[in-house]
């Protein structure tokens, strides 16, 4: 409909995706920060004020992005990349500190946050990296560099300290996956996982016991003619053994007391009732808040600005980590299942687009692009509906924050620039 | 694969988020959770506590305003503090621990400081409130009481308490309650209903506007005001003649079967359970264990009836068309039972129902009582007749009245003898005590006040009550507008009343008349007994003495129960002719004997039990 220029080439499904769900993060914020006095939404003191000056900000961004040639982005990847590690780095002596965290530059109107930047230079410099023609991810070298190239950012961002953001970076491991990365390396990653909730949750004398009988039942099920080696097999258990009887340890020794915490209620290690009960109203205080807050909506919300809840700002961090618990309490399930859907399929278009890309760079790009949002909306949400432990990450487009929202923007409209770009030879 | 992974991932995290939602949102979701929410206050806006009259229009409960003095310790300034406590009229070490009870409690919210002020003290206050930060004055209502009487009947209120709370959810922490008596029974009249709005609170507490633009508020409904049957000039009187005496009156118009008075001796002045020292107060009249001034004896006290019992067997007799007025039985200062011989102090002779009534002769009784049970086959037979008819005057059960608390009294019926004797093992002559009013029957005086009523109206009765009228039109329960009929034909009472007649004018009662009033009524003297220690001591017989005046067209009815007041015409008799002629002449011609009521006291009868010391009982001593 736009005819052949760039805005007839520019996925519009998308971008329209996007701009719902900036808009109703936005009204969220508005309804968790509007105070008595109903001032203009332009006034520039309030959260939802400066949210839409942000909302400005990145559709300067995203021209800015639209208009500059593709090249530039693959050309200059290593660029940037080098830029935000050196931003990262000089963190440690120019950084701001924020509610303990020591996150941002001061640029006067506006906090800078590198690390959010460094998701967009990392995810850039990956999909250069793994694009060169030299490159062969089945290699042990070029893995060990693909790992550093993820690890790297997220080391510097470690010890800010901001785990949330650093766990981030993990995320783009899916990028390596599409690329012929073993895909049983995840499958390790999520047995160890459940091993350690396991023993944590049942000891190791039990997580043993469960090993063996499974493997036994494999064997007693398996066909005849699939045969299964049977010294690998005992190793797998020795070493899950092995590392079951460590859970312990570092769970004892090596967690503090706050990450045990997290996790006794999140495994709901804790077998008295009352005590549990009492963990979940002061450590858990911002999850147990939050699910109160997301039940109290029931199946329609109590309404637009309604929210007793988010009025009296009883969740902590809601116009951030825990906007979704406004969404839960003001819209209901409605509200909620409108959310997820419009995610769930705002991340369905992007792989689609990423997988009709003819150019590897694009694609390794753009499946860069959506692992780190849906590894946000994963650990955010899940957190926000007491599934997952407390790990700070803001939820895409609709958390307040400047940086959050311009950098996810420019991630993501790099990624449709690139899209629009895809039928031209070359980039 | 490696190309579906990420959708598949997708769709998983998705149908996760959906089901945990669905979970919270639509399974443990319940739509009452406004009422613990935290970031909703109500605030309460309390209405006027309704007034209480008497029956002519007099007030007897109002409201009157108290001061508490309030302090938010965040807010507090530096201040004068000696100046602030002499104001308040308390010491430096007080105020400082009230000030830390006060910050324990909270230091956004307010606590009460000194509660209820005098209006003295608060206008002196009032002036300097302006120099201390951080403290405010909050108004609020008292009862007022305008009269020194009818504490036990009027009742007090007071905090709810935890069972209160539990089990009616319109009361919150903290709110007032009527306890007893009419401030208890007709509570939801009186409180009227509280307004409630709703306060946005944030998480530190502080109110950030009305929750829904006040959509759920609602305004406080005036509690009414209830006129009562009382007659408070009776009611003030009667207290007054209970000077010095325990034991309980109460006075009914037979015709509609209002109280009149309902009078406890000892009693208290309903204005120490009020303000602040309200629970030293409490205590005090609380732990009074052996005069029970808190006790209503009119409608707790179970004494036997005594003599004016006697009447109803004879009632009972002639219903049962074993006697008629001239049947006679002779007395020989006592009668048989078996070879015992039980006194009667009626001079002996041939009686009659009419002298055996005036005369109060307890072998005439006897003997209408054994013929009574010898109309029947069997004692059980004749026991579930004589019951039934003792029944239908309101005796041996709750009467139903409108007073939050009472006692049955008891009519022995066949299975209790049987359970005491064994079935078979007991007759008429086993039980003969009961024809005199003495053994096994008890009454509460309300009981014999509603039968002396039910005399007077010759057989029948409203259930008695204290209720008036409800926000001045009348609106009470319509079930005390219907008489209550006796299983007594009405053409036998005429010549019983006849006898109670004769006891004012020849009889027991005859010390006790009153000029130009004639009085129907019948002494009784109560044997009674008392353990102190384990011993079972007898003590002073209680006077007893019930009434009604004038014998044509009732217009009251009373009973009167002095305890260890010796014989019936004694205490009880004089008390209740002065209450008669204070109630329809409105004022009494007989001063001596009224000076004598008002300064005896029978604080010496009462001690004689503790004093430890051998006593005798039944003196005479004025």
């Amino acid at each position: 409909m736009f005819g052949k220029g760039l805005f007839g080439r520019l996925d519009w499904v998308t971008v329209i995706l996007y701009a719902l769900l900036v808009f109703i993060g936005w009204i969220n914020i508005y309804s968790t920060s509007v105070g008595e006095a109903h001032t203009s939404i332009f006034d520039f003191s309030t959260l939802y004020g400066k949210q839409l000056f942000f909302i400005g900000l990145a559709t300067l961004g995203i021209i800015f992005v639209l208009f500059v040639e593709s090249y530039f982005f693959e050309r200059f990847a290593s660029i940037f990349y080098i830029v935000s590690i050196v931003l990262l780095i000089g963190l440690f002596v120019f950084g701001k500190t924020i509610a303990g965290a020591t996150s941002w530059y001061d640029l006067g109107f506006f906090n800078l946050q590198p690390s959010e930047l460094a998701k967009v230079a990392t995810a850039l410099a990956l999909a250069k990296f793994l694009s060169d023609i030299q490159t062969d991810i089945r290699t042990g070298k070029h893995q060990i560099y693909a790992l550093i190239i993820i690890l790297l950012p997220a080391v510097l961002i470690l010890p800010q300290p901001d785990p949330g953001s650093s766990l981030i970076y993990f995320s783009l491991f899916f990028v390596l996956f599409r690329e012929g990365f073993p895909i049983y390396y995840l499958g390790i990653l999520i047995f160890a996982v459940v091993i350690f909730a396991t023993t944590l949750m049942f000891g190791t004398v039990w997580v043993a016991i469960g090993l063996i009988i499974l493997t036994l039942l494999i064997y007693t099920f398996k066909k005849a003619s699939v045969k299964i080696p049977v010294l690998p097999v005992l190793g797998v258990i020795a070493v899950s053994i092995l590392f079951s009887l460590s859970v312990n340890f570092v769970f004892e020794n090596i967690f503090e007391q706050r990450h045990r915490d997290r996790f006794v209620l999140w495994l709901s290690l804790e077998k008295d009732e009352n005590k549990l009960d009492e963990i979940r109203k002061t450590i858990g205080y911002n999850t147990y808040q939050s699910e109160k807050a997301i039940e109290s909506g029931g199946f329609i919300g109590k309404g637009f600005m309604e929210g007793t809840r988010t009025k009296g700002d009883f969740v902590p961090e809601q116009h951030t980590d825990y906007i979704f618990s406004s969404v839960g309490e003001e819209w209901g399930f409605l509200g909620t299942a409108t959310v997820i859907l419009l995610f769930s399929l705002f991340f369905l278009r992007l792989i689609y687009i990423a997988e009709r890309q003819k150019n590897d760079f694009s694609r390794m790009y753009g499946y860069g692009v959506i692992s780190i949002l849906v590894f946000h909306y994963f650990i955010n949400i899940g957190m926000v509906l007491g599934l997952l432990p407390t790990i700070g990450v803001p939820l895409p487009f609709f958390s307040y924050g400047g940086s959050g929202l311009i950098f996810f923007t420019m991630l993501l409209f790099i990624f449709l620039k690139l899209d629009s770009n895809r039928l031209k030879d070359g980039i | 694969m490696k190309k579906l992974l990420l959708s598949s991932i997708v769709i998983l995290i998705g149908f996760t988020f959906i089901g945990r939602l669905s979970y919270l949102q639509l399974f443990r979701f319940s739509p009452d959770q406004i009422l613990d929410d935290p970031a909703i206050k109500k605030v309460y806006d309390y209405p006027e506590r309704g007034y209480i009259y008497d029956r002519d229009g007099k007030l007897l409960v109002g409201n009157q305003p108290a001061y508490d003095v309030m302090v938010i310790p965040r807010e507090v300034k530096p201040l004068d503090t000696l100046e602030f406590c002499s104001l308040l009229g308390i010491d430096k070490p007080d105020f400082i621990s009230k000030m830390e009870k006060a910050r324990r409690y909270s230091p956004r919210l307010p606590s009460v400081l000194v509660p209820q002020l005098s209006k003295e003290d608060y206008a002196r206050l009032q002036e300097k409130m302006r120099h201390f930060t951080g403290f405010y004055i909050q108004k609020r209502s008292l009862r007022y009481y305008n009269t020194k009487s009818a504490a036990n009947v009027l009742g007090y209120i007071s905090e709810v308490n935890e069972w209160d709370l539990q089990n009616n959810p319109y009361y919150v922490a903290g709110e007032l309650k009527g306890r007893t008596g009419i401030e208890k029974q007709y509570e939801e009249i009186l409180r009227g209903r509280k307004g409630v709005k709703h306060i946005q609170k944030d998480r530190f507490n502080r109110d950030i506007g009305p929750y829904k633009e006040g959509r759920l508020d609602t305004l406080p409904q005036q509690g009414k005001e209830i006129h009562i049957s009382l007659d408070k000039v009776l009611q003030e009187y009667g207290e007054k003649l209970m000077h010095g005496k325990r034991g309980g009156i109460v006075a009914i118009e037979p015709k509609s079967g209002e109280i009149l008075a309902m009078i406890s001796g000892p009693t208290y002045d309903p204005a120490l359970l009020v303000g602040r020292e309200r629970s030293r107060n409490y205590s005090k009249l609380h732990y009074d264990t052996i005069s029970k001034p808190t006790w209503d004896r009119s409608i707790l006290a179970q004494p036997s009836p005594g003599s004016p019992f006697k009447i109803l067997n004879a009632l009972v007799g002639l219903e049962e068309g074993v006697i008629d007025t001239e049947t006679k039985f002779r007395c020989y200062h006592g009668f048989y039972v078996g070879n015992t011989l039980r006194g009667c102090h009626c001079g002996g002779g041939i009686r009659d129902l009419n002298n055996g009534i005036y005369k109060s002769c307890n072998a005439y009784f006897a003997g209408v009582f054994r013929k009574i049970y010898d109309k029947y086959e069997t004692t059980d037979q004749g026991m579930d007749v004589w019951e039934k008819h003792m029944k239908s005057f309101g005796l041996g059960d709750f009467l139903g009245t409108d007073l939050p608390t009472g006692a049955p009294g008891r009519i022995p019926g066949k299975e209790y003898y049987d359970k005491w004797y064994g079935d078979g093992r007991w007759a008429a002559s086993t039980i003969i005590s009961n024809s005199i009013g003495q053994g096994e029957i008890a009454a509460t005086p309300l009981q014999l006040a509603n039968m002396t009523a039910t005399i007077a109206n010759r057989g029948y009765f409203y259930t008695p009550h204290i209720i008036k009228s409800v926000g001045g039109n009348g609106n009470i329960d319509p079930k005390f507008s219907e008489p209550r009929y006796t299983t007594i034909d009405r053409k036998h009472f005429e010549s019983v009343i006849e006898g109670m007649a004769n006891v004012y004018n020849y009889g027991t009662g005859r010390w006790v008349q009153v000029p130009d009033i004639e009085i129907a009524g019948k002494t009784g003297t109560v044997e009674n007994f008392i353990r102190v220690d384990g011993e079972r001591m007898q003590l002073t017989d209680h006077s007893v003495f019930v009434a009604f005046a004038p014998v044509e067209n009732p217009q009251i009815a009373l009973a009167v129960y002095i305890e260890n007041g010796y014989y019936g015409s004694r205490y009880a008799g004089h008390i209740a002719s002065l209450l008669i002629e204070k109630y329809i002449k409105g004022e009494i011609t007989r001063k001596d004997l009224e000076k004598r009521m008002l300064e005896k006291t029978l604080e010496h009868e009462y001690n004689k039990p503790y004093s430890g010391e051998p006593f005798k009982i039944n003196e005479y001593v004025w």
